[in-house]
């Protein structure tokens, strides 16, 4: 029963959505004020019934329903209770509930946070926002209806979640991703509306950016929890692999770079208006193309549900419909729209630019590679892969061009800035970190390595072009503290956001090429060196756990002789399913990770395993934080509120009048 | 020309100059790093030459699995239930590897027709098979059934 109910309530968000999909954009092409109030209303009801539907599907698994399908195949009754509920997004139905679902806690979001927008421009949105809904919630009743129930007769027990998903990486990253992903849904929402108001000015770029940049931050820490996730459940020691499934996250986390950089040209200065509506059309076609790959079964990875092709042709249909129709409009809007190239070959705008076409090309370059296996054996049948050499070969090589003029940038003006200038600014800055570049890995490492001095002159050129500019803003202030408080919160989350691009680059440069590895066999009492560390392998022990047993090993870690650490990778076999998962042991430090996989047992109680140490390897994801704190700080920022403030009152003001006026 | 459309012109003469070396980079890469795919038949029939990396995928054959005790050495099977290609592998298998289930490995093959790899993928979920797999097993049935069409016609 409880099931049915859910399932209704999902019908009951479907009604919803359809009116507010339709009468709020009516009401707001003919100007009629209730219909397009009714935008409100309708989006916090679509929230709730979905919500209602969530909840209804998790109570589902919390109490081991198994006459429900997904409940059957994705949970077990020995599961923990934190997985229990998670399983609920351990497929593919369950997860689209939860996107679906997301996409309503963002319209409600908007509808909250859109007191200072006009009420016509409002209504679009959320009326765009709403015909989104329409399409997930039908596609779920059509194809993957999350409560269907298991005909005849239900199983004694669920066939368990698996068991690579039972850990703590499943439970956060799914949900931060899916809400970053969808976050840019209003960004594109925001578009749409505007390109239908035929208003595309500054304004319209004002109320996108906090938007913007928040969806853009939960999508950073989204992809970085499913790297720092990768990286310690998956035990083969990378952090990205660019698996065809990470590859669109990617694809929209660089859209979306692109998008809420091109933003603040558009805001500041009136300028790239039909660029920045393309961004926002192409940073959702990359959150949709992401839900096709996963879903459609065409791509072989780690992550594909089990596959339906009409599902691949309904997404694929949903793409082509909401894709199709903004580019369609785009094109017969976007030529109407007028800016004023006011700017010279030096400025601000065209740094921007520069910024705007690497993110751009290397986003078209990763969506080629992730796609051309597909459309190659489209034309001649054969299966291909395309490996990370590939990706590595386009994307680094543009970063690092990238991250150069992320260093001139901020420094120059908007408008003009004459070329002297610049090079004044920068000449000693660059020569600095050569030499930083030069000599930090040389007093580290002990001897000279390219990558290394690249990877540490790029990061220190961030920083210090950073501190510079920090340096000139703050040189006619009266004090370090009055002239810090002076910073707009925009230029704070900006350095932020920049500080963390130089962090990661540390991290994922010295990782990737210093990074030491052993595949070995070791029995007990056994060592094995790697760098300046040694392995000793004591033995192993038997384990059980709630719904597991195992072995588990005991490996000491000497350094210079002197023991720093006990590690214990586990093997498990899952009871449900049978099925063995490793458990590696990590050790984790600011400088370094040392990290061991158990492989299996051989004759004469020796173990296969793998060790590892990673210099660097946190700072990838502590570059992210840095990152996404940048974002949410330059959404906080007080000239939004302080408008919006101004804005009501303002609007009260007239509401008065006009009440003054008619009695 | 006025100023703003020379300007305009060379700003979209700069995105298209850009675009256009990059297509042409990255098309030059891919070409470079693809791996083809190649079923157990093909390669038992000498369809690809030695030394060259590609990617072989198929069941690992019941019975095949021979581990060495003193070493991280591997050897096992691979068929499409047509003809099978002996693999060797140092290093971890993946989790779900076992006898019976579909891999893919990538690697390339010598001249005594073994195929050395350097990584071995194994399914990870039990509904699901690879696309690769299951083109093999495809291909090998359409052999199989085409062969005993000839064998039927010849008699």
């Amino acid at each position: 029963m409880i099931p049915e109910l859910g399932q209704f309530s999902l019908i009951l968000a479907l009604c919803l959505s359809i009116l507010l999909g339709t009468i709020p954009i009516v009401g707001a092409e003919k100007s009629n004020a209730l219909w397009m109030s009714l935008a409100r209303p309708l989006a916090a009801g679509v929230f709730v019934f979905l919500a209602v539907s969530l909840v209804l599907l998790a109570y589902a698994f919390v109490t081991d329903d198994f006459s429900v399908q997904i409940v059957a195949a994705q949970s077990n009754s020995l599961l923990p209770m934190r997985y229990k509920i998670t399983a609920l997004w351990g497929g593919h139905e369950g997860s689209f509930l939860l996107w679906t679902f997301m996409l309503a806690g963002w319209m409600l979001a908007v509808s909250i946070y859109s007191k200072s927008m006009p009420v016509q421009f409002v209504a679009r949105v959320l009326g765009v926002l709403g015909v989104l809904c329409v399409c997930y919630i039908l596609f779920m009743l059509a194809t993957s209806n999350p409560f269907d129930r298991v005909t005849p007769l239900p199983p004694v027990d669920g066939s368990d979640l698996n068991t690579a998903l039972q850990d703590f990486g499943f439970i956060v990253h799914p949900p931060t991703l899916y809400m970053g992903y969808v976050g840019f849904s209003v960004v594109f929402a925001f578009a749409i509306a505007a390109l239908l108001s035929g208003r595309l000015d500054s304004a319209w770029a004002r109320w996108s950016r906090p938007w913007a940049n928040v969806a853009w931050a939960i999508l950073t820490i989204g992809i970085a929890l499913g790297s720092w996730w990768a990286y310690y459940e998956l035990g083969w020691g990378g952090w990205w692999a660019w698996d065809p499934v990470e590859n669109p996250p990617l694809i929209t986390w660089l859209f979306g770079t692109a998008l809420i950089h091109s933003l603040a040209v558009t805001e500041k200065r009136g300028v790239f208006k039909s660029w920045t509506v393309l961004l926002a059309i192409l940073a959702f076609a990359g959150s949709l193309l992401g839900t096709f790959i996963t879903r459609s079964g065409l791509l072989t990875s780690v992550h594909a549900f089990a596959s339906d092709p009409t599902r691949g042709v309904f997404i694929l249909g949903i793409l082509l419909l909401t894709v199709g129709g903004a580019l369609l409009l785009y094109a017969v809007r976007a030529p109407l729209m007028k800016s004023n190239l006011g700017f010279s070959l030096v400025s601000r705008e065209i740094f921007l630019l520069i910024n705007n076409v690497l993110l751009v090309v290397s986003a078209a370059s990763i969506f080629l590679g992730t796609l051309f296996p597909m459309v190659y054996q489209a034309l001649t049948d054969d299966l291909i892969s395309i490996g990370p050499p590939y990706f590595n070969a386009i994307f680094v090589p543009l970063m690092i061009i990238l991250v150069v003029f992320l260093g001139i940038g901020p420094m120059s003006r908007w408008k003009k800035t004459s070329m002297e200038y610049l090079i004044r600014q920068v000449s000693r800055v660059f020569l600095a970190s050569l030499f930083l570049g030069l000599c930090l890995p040389l007093v580290i490492l002990l001897e000279f390595s390219l990558a290394a001095t690249i990877c540490v002159s790029l990061a220190s050129w961030i920083l210090l072009t950073i501190g510079k500019d920090l340096k000139n803003k703050l040189a006619n202030k009266p004090s370090l503290r009055s002239g810090l408080s002076s910073l707009s919160s925009s230029y704070v989350g900006m350095v932020l956001a920049h500080t963390g691009i130089s962090v990661m680059l540390i991290g994922a440069g010295l990782t990737t090429y210093f990074s030491l590895e052993r595949s070995i066999l070791l029995g007990p009492g056994e060592q094995v060196e790697l760098g300046s560390y040694a392995f000793i392998f004591n033995g192993h022990e038997e384990i059980r756990g709630p719904n597991y047993i195992g072995d588990r090993a005991n490996i000491s870690v000497l350094r210079n002789g002197s023991e720093i650490e006990a590690l214990y990778p586990e093997r498990r076999i899952y009871l449900a399913s049978g099925t063995p998962s490793t458990e590696m042991a990590i050790d984790a430090g600011l400088l370094r990770d040392l990290f061991v996989t158990l492989g299996e047992e051989k004759e004469g109680g020796s173990w296969s395993m793998t060790v590892y140490v990673k210099p660097f390897v946190r700072w990838i994801w502590l570059g992210a934080i840095f990152m996404a704190m940048g974002g949410t700080i330059a959404a906080i920022d007080k000239r939004y509120r302080l408008l919006r403030r101004r804005k009501i009152e303002k609007s009260k003001e007239r509401e008065v009048a006009a009440d003054l006026a008619a009695t | 020309m006025k100023i703003h459309r020379k300007k305009k012109l060379g700003v979209i003469l700069f995105v298209a100059a850009g675009l256009s070396a990059t297509v042409g980079l990255t098309l030059f890469a891919l070409g470079q790093n693809m791996n083809m795919f190649y079923t157990p038949s093909q390669v038992a029939m000498g369809e690809v030459e030695t030394g060259r990396r590609f990617r072989i995928g198929g069941m690992v054959k019941e019975g095949s699995f021979i581990s060495e005790s003193d070493s991280l050495k591997v050897r096992f099977e691979t068929t499409d239930f047509v003809h099978a290609v002996p693999i060797e592998y140092e290093g971890i298998l993946p989790d779900l590897f076992r006898e019976g289930q579909g891999i893919v490995a990538e690697g390339s093959v010598d001249s005594r027709g073994v195929f050395s790899a350097s990584k071995v993928l194994a399914k990870h979920d039990e509904n699901y098979m690879s696309q690769e797999v299951k083109a093999a097993l495809d291909a090998a049935d359409a052999l199989k059934s085409n062969n005993s069409l000839q064998s039927i016609s010849e008699r």
